[in-house]
């Protein structure tokens, strides 16, 4: 009997979205914040650690490009959910990130989150409730860099850099070269992974 | 890391996570809502068996700013004071589910009692022990050094050590578990670490410690230290007579005006003077040292509420149970979006 070899740990990897591919989709997201919100006024974007933070200052960086007014360090902070989360007792302990304002506050802002990878949606719903305790924006919106489905809870972006259908099988891997390097260089770029 | 109990049980990696946590913490307190949901539901019990003022409020204020309940218990008033013992006095916090113990005692050991046994299952945090340890001071005072170290050096005290840093903990060594777990602390960190006191008020084996051991407090002070720790006189544990008169002990061991003087005329270096509390001001201390701004007394307890935030979080909000059906999708580990 011919039984067919099954190496378990053995991962098929694709790469989805480029580091030229990466770029060209936070150009088309902060076009879109713009045009949302109609310009710069009262604009905060607050990126969640680690990832979304990188990705919100390349976006303010974009931003600012189109408006030469606009500082980009002054509209971008980061926002750590930590705290804040509903799986605290089911994970290993977290040790809490930095949490950040940009010096405005966000009171009666525009506030887009940014993170990397929507998945369940509960680290949203955690960064919506640790927003509450500082301060009240006057919008909140979410950026995504990769919707990947399977939510969990009513909550959607409202820019979204790539959909993606996966299943829940596989794992999406987002490379940002702010924080992630291979072989001592920055890298860019999502991949996904899979069973083989 | 279950219980908090010495710090001689902390790695270099353990204590700076702490250090870095409590940074974190410190933020929350400057914030208009100065609470975290993180403890939810979760219960803290301060047991007392000994008096005590900042540990008590410290770690209170740090359990409610994480939303976890707590109940407050006080040798004083109970039913220690009809002759309960330990053990049932555990038993019963186990009966009322608590999550976390905080514990003072007179006698050294007893929260190391407390955990090794199978009384009780929730962590346990010594808060003081006899002459052995009290752990979360310790961490407050690395932590208040290293912020002083890193403002020093113009750089962010996140995840650095205390390497370079000389430290004198001057006086009553000997009643002092302030003094043992600033030591582990201090060395674990890199810090180079002075005992000063009278021969008398210095444990058997102190040669053994790692630190250098030194019984002229001008001398030390001329060397130039980065900080100096005044420890508070125990009269309470004293049975013996360990120095002629408290006036001669202030001359020669206690922070003075003289001493402040020449400390400020000698200039550039900026030590600070720290005091775990309470202090016997004009006795190892005086006021103008203590209300000097050398004197980082006051952001000692401000510091201590986060550090206690940090050591509670850390204890608490993880899984420990370690049953099979807590253990997490792989994926959701992966992307904890």
């Amino acid at each position: 009997m011919i039984v067919p070899t099954v190496q378990s740990g053995q991962m098929a990897s694709r790469v989805v979205l480029t580091d030229a591919d990466i770029e060209r989709v936070l150009t088309r997201i902060a076009h879109e914040i713009l045009e949302a919100n109609k310009g710069t006024e009262d604009l905060v974007l607050l990126g969640i650690p680690r990832r979304g933070f990188p990705l919100a200052q390349r976006l303010a960086h974009r931003i600012a490009q189109t408006d030469s007014s606009v500082d980009p360090s002054s509209i971008v902070g980061q926002l750590d959910v930590t705290m804040f989360r509903d799986d605290l007792r089911r994970h290993p302990t977290r040790p809490p990130g930095p949490t950040q304002l940009p010096p405005s506050g966000i009171d009666n802002k525009v506030v887009v989150l940014v993170d990397d990878v929507l998945y369940s949606g509960r680290t949203i719903r955690a960064a919506l409730d640790a927003i509450v305790d500082l301060g009240r924006p006057r919008i909140v919106r979410l950026a995504v860099l990769v919707d990947r489905g399977h939510r969990e809870l009513p909550i959607r972006a409202d820019h979204v850099g790539k959909n993606l259908p996966t299943s829940s099988a596989e794992k999406v891997r987002v490379r940002i070269g702010e924080v992630d390097s291979m072989d001592g260089r920055p890298v860019n770029e999502v991949v996904i992974e899979g069973p083989a | 890391m279950k219980h908090l109990l010495s710090t001689t049980d902390l790695s270099r990696g353990d204590a700076i996570l702490i250090l870095d946590t409590a940074e974190e913490m410190a933020a929350v307190g400057e914030r208009e809502v100065k609470k975290l949901p993180a403890l939810r539901g979760r219960t803290v019990v301060n047991l007392f068996f000994e008096d005590s003022t900042r540990t008590r409020i410290s770690f209170e204020a740090a359990a409610k700013r994480l939303s976890a309940d707590v109940i407050n218990f006080a040798a004083k008033g109970s039913s220690v004071s009809k002759g309960e013992s330990l053990k049932d006095t555990a038993q019963t916090l186990e009966a009322m589910s608590a999550d976390a113990v905080v514990i003072r005692h007179w006698a050294s050991g007893a929260p190391a009692r407390l955990a090794s046994s199978d009384w009780i299952d929730a962590a346990v945090i010594n808060a003081g022990d006899g002459t052995h340890e009290h752990p979360t001071q310790a961490l407050l005072d690395a932590f208040t050094l290293r912020r002083h170290w890193a403002a020093l050096a113009g750089t962010s005290p996140g995840g650095s050590d205390l390497r370079g840093m000389s430290v004198a903990i001057v006086g009553d060594v000997l009643h002092s578990r302030v003094a043992r777990s600033n030591l582990w602390l201090l060395k674990t960190l890199g810090a180079d670490v002075t005992l000063v006191a009278p021969p008398t008020l210095l444990p058997v084996g102190v040669d053994s410690w790692p630190c250098r051991v030194n019984y002229n407090l001008d001398e030390v002070l001329q060397s130039g230290p980065d900080a100096v720790m005044m420890l508070r006189l125990q009269g309470e544990r004293m049975n013996a007579a360990f120095f002629p008169s408290t006036r001669e002990y202030s001359r020669r061991w206690g922070f003075d005006d003289a001493r402040l003087a020449t400390l400020d005329a000698a200039g550039g270096r900026s030590t600070v003077i720290m005091h775990p509390g309470p202090m016997n001001r004009g006795l190892e201390i005086s006021s103008a040292a203590a209300d000097s701004p050398r004197s980082t007394i006051l952001a000692q307890v401000r510091n201590g509420v986060s550090v206690r935030m940090a050591v509670l979080y850390l204890l608490l909000s993880g899984d420990s149970s370690g049953e099979p059906g807590r253990i997490p999708t792989p994926i959701l580990q992966e992307n904890p979006a």
